[in-house]
């Protein structure tokens, strides 16, 4: 461990969630001096457990661990450092009012009363995605390709995209990639099946952290996104909650020798000479290094952390103008005991349960996202983790789940009324598939889009440190000028969500952006 | 027996800017229509005593002005006359006026937004850089991506020059602007939602998104990049109403020795060995040709006019994806005058502009979430204009013609084919909806026609009444239009060509689509083309 007194790094990474102890990581690998400095008492950023009651734990941001970058998981050896599975790979049941519930696996749907003939299209559809995902999955681990000034990793790059739209999926699925590439994915499912069940639970994978609906012109490549990233998107429950995949991350990065210090929040990202000398903490104490790495979104870091003055104008404009709406709450709930889903075995509720009963009602919902209002009949991923991992509840079970939608900024505001009453509707509207459940419950909570910006830093409540959108992807992510993780200001660089290729936890941008300073170096 | 080189199935604006060019190059050349009458979506109709109507397509800018001159329209008697003016009304009684002149339009600007004023003119320059980069696309033949043919992989190359030669900063911005909704986009320029609203409205004029649907600011340009006389992004009437397109275009045809015959509509494309051998009529009349263009949308041409067999089954499944939902309706109307708006000054020369009643954005999305629903929008967007007030050759003298085109309006009600009880419910709403605004207009209206998209494919055949014959979504432009592999204006047999909007660059009556599909037919029949490329107007 390095010497306290002496408080000067190779660099410094401002936030210590996922992304930043990964940076920091493979920084540390490389044989930097690099401490992470994180506000909160405990690092993880999005990627934490908390106690929700009396010894019951919940995953309180993030709840399944379905993007895991595989090369980070194995470069940080995160198995040896805690990280254990209490489930993998688990199917997804699309809830169906009428209780004939639909099984969703990675290629195979059945129940809900699907068709033998979509389900045969399902296969199919399935393993294009997945195609699609591999043949262009490896964009994911590489920075943006800079068709301005092209290096030498970058024409390989580009060559091998080339090569691999041409030849890896041949002219036929090149071009049809080329015509569902801007498609919302309604149009992209209606034109596959016919159940409006199975419609709706692949719908809600496109619209899942996202401000769109069904209807949304290119959401489709999120539901591309959710395979290519992680293990072909499979769905896994670690031991421990979320928690336990940053506190793997964070034994990791010690172990290669990065110092982490938690309760110190940067009040500043220190400037001399148009480059970076450090940072300030909130208490005085002056930190210095010639490499600052930011895992906060663009906005704070430019606006609040290192100040609009060190960069032009046009760049502080492109900054404000990222899109960060997010229109997902969170629902947490104790529960004495598990409630009954009508036409679900108890086996079964260990699996992704989602609420999305068709095309037409996720649009409905996100309509009133649209106006700052929430969902009536609002849309959910449910998961009850307890049921595969007993450390998070001594008795009883923990239920936790993803609801859409919820917008950032409520009309009115979220009030404690405001949220009394969404919770309310959430509850409702388990209930309609869990009747019993209000007797099971012993305490619930709601994680508004404005709890996520103040608790975990996530601004406007975007998962992604900024929507990702066809503007807000590859080399226009997060602005062009930051697209390489470089920002124009000498020693300065981002590490998080904000920049390619975005959030979930993967940790593949601190894995890039570390990649990129050392490449820096090197040349 | 008499055989043609080539036929074109539909008299449209862009079936006979394909016949004229190929005419022009001394092809003996036959266009069958379906109606009694030319023109397609460009029309002038007397529908009620001396009133000529422009019921479809209203005003006149995407027009290409190489093909006006090539063709010398202006000698068949095609008068594009600009029209200055139009405003937005508020629900608060006051409006927002369109003016030439950019120092007036400044000092409505601020009247409404001090700050927005700055934003205009960031907003126009953007604008005018998007149009100049985009309109010399128009008169070109998109490449396929996946050829390796020298021509194919030329036209990248040529594409991907002109992004690079963009630099970093505007292909950004363009990138932006091309995948943005246009709500979002209105948000890096101006504050006043009236502002917005007021811009936005092109945005989403017959095209099922809502101003919040990523892709919209790209169909704001697709309605921007028009110009008259060289005004980029200038809005024109065709003296005498549409008609005048069609007619002018006719004349072209005929005049380099084309046919065209009315009452004449197209039962299937006849195909012989992958071969097209003519086509057999309605009447089972059989007409020949080595060469046939179909000028009709996307899914008619191959699902209603083609055996799949020679179709194929990857054309079928394409055409049946195609995208071609209807959004708009429209009311003509017959005045006996002209109607007050009591928001206007008195004698105000805006009204004889486009002017608009949605003036924020969020009535604007609400009205596309009732077409969700399969409903027409209880307040909708409206786009309303009186030719007559500039041309006064279309009413009876002190008359006047009324065009109100309405966003939104689903092809079916709530699942409910559309029927004179629904239409009569539709007309009006609308007509409420402007009665609001004008105390007079009631007394004023002598008739009226109300078309919903049911209607307009009935008549014209148009699928659902979509104005583009199919969906500008990013999906089905470029390369992508009307899908992979059948962008070129060829289609899935021998002598087979496709010449209409469903093809690049899109709907509008803009003649692009035609023009490039004669040009490719002249290629394929090494003949020197008579087909102009882009001269750089602006």
């Amino acid at each position: 461990m390095t010497d306290r007194m002496n408080n000067t790094y190779d660099a410094i990474i401002v936030g210590g969630g996922h992304n930043g102890l990964v940076c920091g990581a493979y920084l540390a690998k490389a044989g930097k001096k690099v401490i992470v400095l994180e506000a909160n008492k405990h690092v993880g950023g999005g990627a934490v457990t908390s106690e929700l009651s009396y010894g019951k734990k919940i995953s309180s941001c993030a709840h399944f661990l379905n993007q895991l970058n595989q090369k980070v998981a194995k470069d940080m050896d995160l198995a040896a450092h805690g990280l254990k599975l209490a489930a993998s790979d688990l199917s997804t049941i699309a809830l169906a009012a009428d209780g004939n519930h639909m099984h969703l696996s990675r290629n195979d749907v059945s129940g809900g009363g699907v068709s033998s003939d979509d389900a045969e299209k399902y296969k199919k559809f399935m393993s294009l995605m997945h195609e699609y995902a591999s043949t262009l999955g490896f964009l994911i681990d590489i920075p943006p390709i800079d068709i301005f000034n092209l290096d030498w990793d970058d024409k390989v790059a580009a060559m091998k995209l080339g090569w691999k739209l041409r030849f890896g999926l041949g002219a036929e699925k090149m071009s049809e990639f080329l015509r569902l590439i801007s498609m919302n994915i309604r149009d992209v499912l209606d034109d596959e099946f016919d159940n409006e069940l199975l419609k709706g639970a692949l719908s809600f994978d496109a619209v899942l952290g996202t401000h769109t609906g069904p209807y949304s012109p290119g959401n489709f490549l999120n539901f591309l996104y959710r395979i290519a990233a992680g293990n072909n998107g499979a769905v896994d429950v670690p031991v421990g909650g979320m928690g336990a995949v940053t506190s793997a991350m964070k034994n990791s990065s010690i172990a290669s020798g990065a110092e982490i210090r938690t309760d110190a929040p940067v009040q500043k990202i220190n400037v001399e000479k148009c480059a970076v000398t450090g940072v300030t903490l909130q208490n005085g104490e002056v930190l210095n290094a010639a490499i600052v790495i930011s895992n906060v979104n663009l906005k704070t870091t430019v606006l609040e952390l290192v100040s609009t003055k060190h960069f032009e104008a046009d760049f502080v404009k492109r900054t404000t103008e990222i899109r960060m709406r997010g229109a997902a709450a969170k629902l947490h709930i104790a529960l004495g005991d598990l409630p009954e889903f009508a036409g679900l075995e108890q086996s079964d509720l260990k699996n992704r349960l989602v609420i999305a009963p068709n095309q037409q009602e996720v649009e409905r919902a996100f309509n009133h996202a649209k106006y700052g209002e929430t969902s009536e009949r609002p849309m959910m991923e449910i998961s009850i983790p307890s049921l595969v991992d007993g450390s998070l509840a001594e008795n009883g079970h923990v239920l936790s789940a993803i609801v859409q939608y919820a917008p950032y900024n409520l009309k009115g505001g979220w009030t404690d009324a405001a949220k009394a009453a969404f919770l309310e509707t959430c509850i409702n509207r388990i209930g309609e598939y869990a009747p019993d459940i209000r007797k099971h419950i012993e305490h619930a909570e709601i994680i508004t889009p404005k709890d996520m910006e103040d608790q975990f830093g996530l601004v406007g409540g975007n998962w992604h440190h900024g929507e990702l959108t066809l503007d807000q992807m590859l080399m226009l992510r997060p602005v062009p000028e930051a697209s390489r993780y470089a920002l124009p200001l000498d020693g300065m660089y981002i590490c998080g969500a904000g920049a390619h290729p975005g959030g979930g936890i993967m940790g593949a941008a601190g894995r890039n952006a570390a990649q990129a300073i050392l490449k820096g170096e090197a040349s | 027996m008499k055989k043609y080189d080539v036929i074109v199935i539909g008299s449209g604006h862009n079936g006979l800017t394909s016949a004229a060019f190929l005419a022009k190059a001394g092809l003996d050349v036959l266009v069958v229509e379906k109606n009694e009458y030319i023109g397609g979506a460009t029309v002038s109709r007397n529908l009620h005593e001396d009133w000529k109507y422009s019921n479809c397509s209203y005003v006149c800018s995407l027009f290409r002005p190489e093909i006006y001159r090539h063709l010398n329209l202006a000698k068949h008697g095609l008068q594009v006359v600009t029209y200055n003016g139009g405003f937005t009304l508020t629900d608060s009684g006051d409006y927002l006026g369109s003016y030439r002149d950019h120092e007036v339009m400044r000092r409505e600007i601020k009247r409404h937004s001090p700050i927005d004023v700055d934003a205009y003119d960031r907003y126009y320059t953007d604008m005018a850089k998007w149009c100049r980069f985009i309109r010399p696309m128009l008169l070109r033949t998109p490449p396929d991506p996946t050829s390796f043919k020298f021509r194919d992989l030329d036209e990248l190359r040529w594409l991907a020059r002109k992004f690079y030669d963009l630099g970093p900063r505007d292909l950004h911005d363009f990138m932006r602007f091309f995948t943005v909704s246009v709500g979002d986009f209105m948000d890096q320029y101006f504050e006043s939602d009236l502002i917005k609203a007021h811009k936005a409205g092109s945005a989403v004029v017959g095209t099922n998104l809502g101003p919040y649907s990523p892709g919209t600011a790209y169909v704001l340009l697709h309605h921007y990049m028009g110009d008259v006389d060289g005004a980029v992004g200038a809005w024109g009437f065709a003296r005498g109403g549409m008609g005048a397109v069609s007619g002018a275009l006719a004349g072209a045809v005929r005049e380099f020795g084309g046919e065209i015959r009315t009452n004449a509509g197209v039962d299937q494309i006849m195909v012989k060995n992958g071969k097209v051998t003519g086509v057999r009529l309605q009447s089972g009349e059989e007409i020949f040709a080595d060469r046939v263009v179909s000028n009709v949308d996307a899914k008619k041409t191959f699902l209603d006019m083609m055996d799949p067999k020679d179709a194929g089954e990857k054309v079928i499944k394409a055409a049946k994806r195609y995208k071609s939902r209807g959004s708009s309706g429209k009311l003509n109307i017959a005045l006996s005058g002209v109607p007050t708006f009591t928001a206007l000054p008195k004698g105000s020369e805006l009204i004889k502009g486009d002017f608009h009643i949605v003036d924020n954005m969020e009535a604007y999305e609400r009205a596309y979430d009732e077409w969700k629903e399969g409903m027409w929008s209880t307040s909708p967007y409206l786009d309303i204009l009186i030719p007559t007030l500039t041309d006064p050759t279309m009413a009876p003298p002190g008359k006047h013609f009324m065009s109100v085109f309405v966003q939104y309006c689903p092809a079916k009600v709530k699942g409910q084919d559309w029927n004179d009880d629904l239409l009569k419910q539709f007309g009006d709403s609308v007509i409420n909806n402007i009665a609001k605004y004008s105390p007079d207009i009631k007394d004023l209206i002598e008739h009226v026609e109300v078309r919903s998209g049911a209607v307009i494919d009935r008549e014209i055949g148009l699928t659902e009444g979509n104005i583009f014959q199919g969906e500008l979504s990013l999906n089905q432009l470029m390369f992508n239009r009307p899908f992979p592999g059948y962008a070129q204006y060829r289609g899935p047999v021998n002598g087979m060509y496709m010449s209409g909007s469903s093809n690049h660059p899109g709907g509008g009556v803009m003649g692009a689509p035609g023009a490039n599909s004669a040009r490719e037919i002249l290629i394929d029949m090494n003949i020197s083309t008579t087909v102009p490329e882009d001269e750089g107007d602006d």
